[in-house]
């Protein structure tokens, strides 16, 4: 069997530890550096220009919840294809078709979607 | 050594799952609380690596962490209108704190009683990793995977007929 590199947590660990000093040390590094010109339009929500109109706490429509719906139902999806994937060179032709109709299915799900109007931004 | 490892990193995400459950129980801002949900789903998923258990924390992080949170906060985003419908009063009852006193005395009673008869899980000499996993999944388990396709498609298409397609 292929040693798992995931299995080793030595790695994870390695990259855990870089990523606690790198994020810190990149926002001191630009704190130092960078020259700092505070200005009123800087503190702004929306530093590109855009004023906000309103409080930020409003109620969303229902209709994103779609969304979030279908997010949820491809997120799984992905949850399948990351054993798929890694175990695809130890496996026969087979396994390839399971996946073709497992996604054929749900992009049939997807069609019915589209045909349906639900991706369509209102 | 690699026990002593073992041991801080299991106390540390211990710490980081009920210490987060404690503080999204705690906190009075729902917002606050979802978050702190998320935090206790990923602090878990570190359990789970620790266990070996690879699949197992790739679903936490993916399912859990990624859409179940992302639910939750659009469920917040949908039925508030405003910032303080956010925020909850603290109202300690009585009721609650008997109860609670109650069901952790008998936890306590239970793990007293009943700890010596239970012998600690053994981890085995080999842990299947991803790869194992999906090669079993596929081949064995191929039909309940795609069954699972059906699954799906069945919430896709109930979550778009129930927002009613494209309104007409």
């Amino acid at each position: 069997m292929v040693e798992s590199v995931t299995a080793d947590h030595t790695v994870l660990l390695m990259f855990i530890i870089v990523g606690a000093i790198f994020v810190p040390l990149t926002l001191t590094a630009s704190h130092l550096l960078a020259p700092s010109k505070h200005d009123e339009r800087k503190l702004d929500t929306y530093e590109c220009g855009s004023e906000p109109i309103g409080p930020p706490w409003v109620q969303f429509r229902v209709g994103y919840y779609v969304y979030a719906l279908l997010f949820v139902v491809f997120d799984i999806e992905t949850v399948f294809l990351y054993p798929w994937a890694v175990a695809f060179d130890r496996m026969v032709v087979f396994v390839l078709a399971e996946m073709i109709v497992f996604i054929a299915i749900l992009a049939g799900g997807l069609a019915y979607a589209w045909k349906e109007g639900a991706l369509r931004w209102r | 050594m690699s026990s002593t490892v073992d041991g801080i990193v299991f106390l540390a995400l211990a710490f980081a799952t009920i210490g987060g459950a404690v503080m999204m129980l705690a906190t009075r801002n729902v917002v606050h609380a979802a978050f702190w949900l998320l935090e206790v789903m990923l602090a878990t998923a570190g359990l789970y690596m620790l266990l070996s258990a690879e699949f197992l924390a790739l679903v936490q992080v993916l399912v859990y962490a990624g859409s179940v949170a992302v639910l939750i906060l659009f469920t917040i985003m949908l039925t508030l209108r405003r910032r303080e419908d956010a925020i909850r009063d603290f109202e300690p009852g009585w009721g609650a704190g008997i109860l609670a006193v109650l069901f952790g005395g008998a936890l306590l009673f239970a793990v007293e009683r009943f700890s010596a008869q239970m012998r600690p899980g053994v981890m085995p000499e080999v842990v299947p990793d991803v790869a194992a996993f999906g090669e079993k999944l596929f081949t064995s388990w191929a039909v309940p995977f795609e069954i699972a396709s059906l699954v799906l498609l069945v919430a896709l298409v109930g979550a778009v007929w129930w927002s009613g397609g494209d309104g007409q």
